[in-house]
C-alpha cells in the first residue's frame, strides 16, 4: 500500500513537472522553484514508502518521518551542535581564511614576480586533499573549536587566494590605461576598477570555500573535539546505533551548507548585479 | 625556464620559511626531552617553562636548538624528514623487494588510487549522463541542476558513516565500494556543470546547418554536441579527478579504514607518529599531481589529434 502510493505521488510529481517545464509560464518565478521542490518531495516520498514497504529496520535508514520527529525531538542538542560546528568553526575560519586570502592577492598582486611564482602553486595546493592536515591541526591546537577553525582555514586559502589574484588581473589593458589618463592613483585604481572586476571570480572562489568550510570544520571533529559538535555526534551516533538522530545531524548539516552557499550566491547578485549571468532577463 | 624561476624562488622561500618555524614548534619538546636525558635548561622547572614564551626559550638555550630538528615525534618534523619518512616507506621497501607489503606507502596508495579511479568513472559517467539529460530534456534541466548544486553544499563528510553502515548492511564487502561512492559524489558535479556547458556550446547556426543537412538527432549528437564538448570535458575531469581523490581519503578518514593514504593518516594520529602523518600527506599530493599531469598529457595529445588549438 505504502509503496503503491509512494509510487503514484513519484509519477504525479514527474507528470506535474512535464507539465510545468512544458507550459507558457515554464520561465516564471514559481514555476523554476516549483519544478525542483516537486523533485525533491517526490525523492522523499520514495524513500518514505520503499523504507515502509520493505519494512527496513530503523538502524539501518530510518524513513524522512523518523528524522524529522528526531529533529523535533531534540533541538537543544542539535542547536548546540550546529553552534559548536557552523557558527564557531566552520564561520570563523571561513572570515579568517578568506580575509587572509583576499589581503594575500592584493600584496602579491602589486609584484608580477611574487605572481607568476604563486599563482602555479596554489592552483597546484588548490588541488591537493588539504583535509588530511586535519589531524595535526588538532593535535597543535586542541579539541575545541579553534582547531576546527585553523582547518577550515588552511582549507579555504588557496581556492580564494588563486580566484582573488585572477581577478585582479581581469581589467583589461584599455581600462587601466583609461584611469591612468585620468590621473588616479593605485588605489583609486584598485577601488574603482580593478576590485569591482574581480568580484565575479571573488566570489566563485567564495561559493566553493562555503562547501569546503563545512566539509573541514566536520572532518576535523572526527580526529578529536569537545562532547559536542556536528561531526562528533555522527561519529558516536553511529557506534552506538542511534542513527535517526545521525540523519537529523545530516540533515541540519546540509540545510546549513545550502543556507551557507545561498547567503554567499545571494550576496554576489547584489555585489556583481551588473555581470551577464545575473543581470535580467 | 624563465618561467620556472619564479616558481622555484617561491618554493625556496616556502621551503625555508618551513625549516624556519620548526624552531620555535619543536623547541619545548626538545627541551623536556633535553632535561630528562639530564642536560642542563633554562628555566628549569617544566612548568615555568610553559609560561615562557617560545622565543625566549630559543634564546636562552640556542645550544638545544640542532635537537629541536632531529625529533622522534616532533610537532612540526623538517621537510628532510618528510623526505626521508617518504623514501623509507617507498623507495627502499622498493628496493629490498617489499614494495606491497602493508607497511608500504606504495601498497596504501594503490589502495587509494583504486577506489580513486572507480569513483573517478563512476562520476564521469554519472555527470556525461546527467549532462545529455540536461541538454536534451527541459524537465530534467529543471528538476536535476538546482539539485545538483544542492548535493555539492551538503557535506558529504557528514553522510560518509552513513554510507558504509547502509552498504556493509546491503552485503558489500570491504571499503572499496563505499569510498567509490563518496568520490563519485564529489567527482560528477564538476564534469555534469562543464559537459553541459560543453554540450551547448555549439552555435545556433552550427545546429541550423546540421538540420538543413537533414541530420538526425543522433548524428548531431556525435557528429556536433560530443566533439564541441571535449575540451570543456577535459578541463571539468582534471577537476573532477582531484575532487575524486579528496572524495577517497575524506572516505577514508573518519571510518576507521585500515588500509589507504587517508588510513595511514587516521593510524598515525591514533599512534602519535607524526612522520607518517606527513609522509601520508605528501603521499597523496604527489598522487593528485601525478593523476592531474595524466590528464593534462591525455588531454593535450587528444585536442592535437582533433586539430583543437588551445
Amino acid at each position: 500500500m505504502s509503496l503503491l502510493l509512494a509510487l503514484g505521488f513519484w509519477l504525479g510529481a514527474w507528470g506535474a513537472n512535464i507539465a510545468i517545464a512544458n507550459s507558457r509560464w515554464r520561465r516564471s518565478l514559481p514555476a523554476r522553484v516549483a519544478v525542483p521542490v516537486l523533485f525533491g518531495l517526490a525523492l522523499l516520498v520514495l524513500w518514505e514508502g520503499l523504507v515502509r514497504f520493505f519494512e527496513v529496520p530503523g538502524v539501518i535508514l530510518p524513513p524522512p518521518s523518523e528524522v524529522w520527529a528526531a529533529i523535533q525531538r531534540s533541538p537543544d542538542l542539535l542547536w548546540e551542535d550546529f553552534r559548536q560546528t557552523v557558527l564557531k568553526g566552520a564561520l570563523s575560519g571561513y572570515l579568517i581564511g578568506c580575509g587572509a586570502a583576499f589581503l594575500t592577492a592584493i600584496l602579491i598582486d602589486r609584484s608580477p614576480f611574487l605572481t607568476k611564482g604563486l599563482l602555479p602553486i596554489g592552483n597546484f595546493v588548490a588541488a591537493l586533499p588539504i583535509v588530511g592536515i586535519a589531524p595535526i591541526l588538532v593535535s597543535w591546537y586542541g579539541f575545541d573549536w579553534h582547531s576546527k577553525a585553523a582547518v577550515v582555514v588552511v582549507m579555504v586559502f588557496f581556492p580564494v587566494l588563486i580566484n582573488a589574484v585572477q581577478g585582479l588581473r581581469e581589467s583589461d589593458t584599455m581600462q587601466r590605461d583609461l584611469m591612468r589618463t585620468y590621473g588616479a592613483s593605485y588605489w583609486q585604481t584598485l577601488l574603482k576598477l580593478r576590485l569591482p572586476a574581480a568580484m565575479p571570480f571573488l566570489f566563485n572562489g567564495l561559493k566553493i570555500a562555503s562547501t569546503l568550510a563545512l566539509i573541514g570544520a566536520i572532518v576535523a571533529e572526527y580526529f578529536g573535539s569537545p562532547t559536542r559538535g556536528m561531526g562528533f555526534r555522527i561519529s558516536t551516533g553511529v557506534g552506538r546505533l542511534s542513527i535517526d538522530l545521525v540523519w537529523a545531524e545530516i540533515a541540519v548539516a546540509a540545510v546549513a551548507g545550502t543556507v551557507f552557499y545561498g547567503v554567499v550566491a545571494f550576496i554576489e547578485a547584489r555585489v556583481t548585479f551588473w555581470h551577464p549571468s545575473h543581470r535580467r532577463k | 625556464m624563465r618561467r620556472m624561476f619564479p616558481i622555484l624562488a617561491v618554493l625556496v622561500a616556502l621551503a625555508a620559511a618551513w625549516y624556519a618555524a620548526v624552531a620555535p614548534m619543536n623547541i619545548r619538546t626538545a627541551l623536556d626531552q633535553a632535561k630528562r636525558a639530564g642536560a642542563v635548561v633554562t628555566p628549569e622547572g617544566a612548568r615555568v617553562r610553559h609560561e615562557v614564551s617560545v622565543w625566549r626559550l630559543l634564546a636562552a638555550n640556542s645550544e638545544h636548538i640542532p635537537a629541536a630538528y632531529s625529533l622522534d615525534r616532533p610537532r612540526l618534523p623538517t621537510p628532510g624528514q618528510v623526505a626521508g619518512e617518504l623514501w623509507k616507506t617507498t623507495g627502499e621497501m622498493a628496493l629490498r623487494g617489499r614494495a606491497f607489503s602493508k607497511r608500504s606507502l606504495l601498497y596504501h596508495g594503490w589502495i587509494t588510487l583504486q577506489a580513486t579511479l572507480w569513483g573517478f568513472a563512476l562520476g564521469t559517467t554519472l555527470g556525461i549522463l546527467g549532462a545529455i539529460a540536461i541538454v536534451y530534456s527541459r524537465v530534467a534541466d529543471m528538476s536535476l541542476m538546482p539539485w545538483a548544486i544542492i548535493s555539492q553544499t551538503i557535506p558529504i563528510v557528514a553522510l560518509a558513516p552513513m554510507i558504509i553502515v547502509l552498504s556493509s548492511q546491503v552485503g558489500v564487502e570491504g571499503r572499496g565500494v563505499p569510498k567509490a561512492i563518496i568520490s563519485a559524489y564529489l567527482c560528477y558535479f564538476p564534469v555534469l556543470v562543464g559537459m553541459v556547458k560543453g554540450l551547448r556550446s555549439p552555435a545556433p547556426s552550427q545546429l541550423d546547418l546540421l538540420k538543413t543537412y537533414n541530420a538526425s538527432a543522433r548524428q548531431s549528437f556525435f557528429k556536433l554536441r560530443l566533439p564541441a564538448s571535449v575540451p570543456y570535458l577535459f578541463a571539468s575531469l582534471k577537476v573532477g579527478i582531484a575532487a575524486a581523490l579528496v572524495g577517497t581519503i575524506v572516505g577514508e578518514l573518519p571510518t576507521g579504514a585500515i588500509s589507504g593514504l587517508g588510513a595511514r593518516i587516521l593510524i598515525g594520529d591514533q599512534f602519535g607518529t607524526p612522520l607518517a602523518i606527513w609522509a601520508a600527506l605528501f603521499a597523496a599530493a604527489l598522487l593528485a599531481g601525478a593523476l592531474v599531469t595524466l590528464l593534462d598529457v591525455i588531454q593535450r595529445i587528444t585536442l592535437r589529434r582533433m586539430g583543437v588549438h588551445p
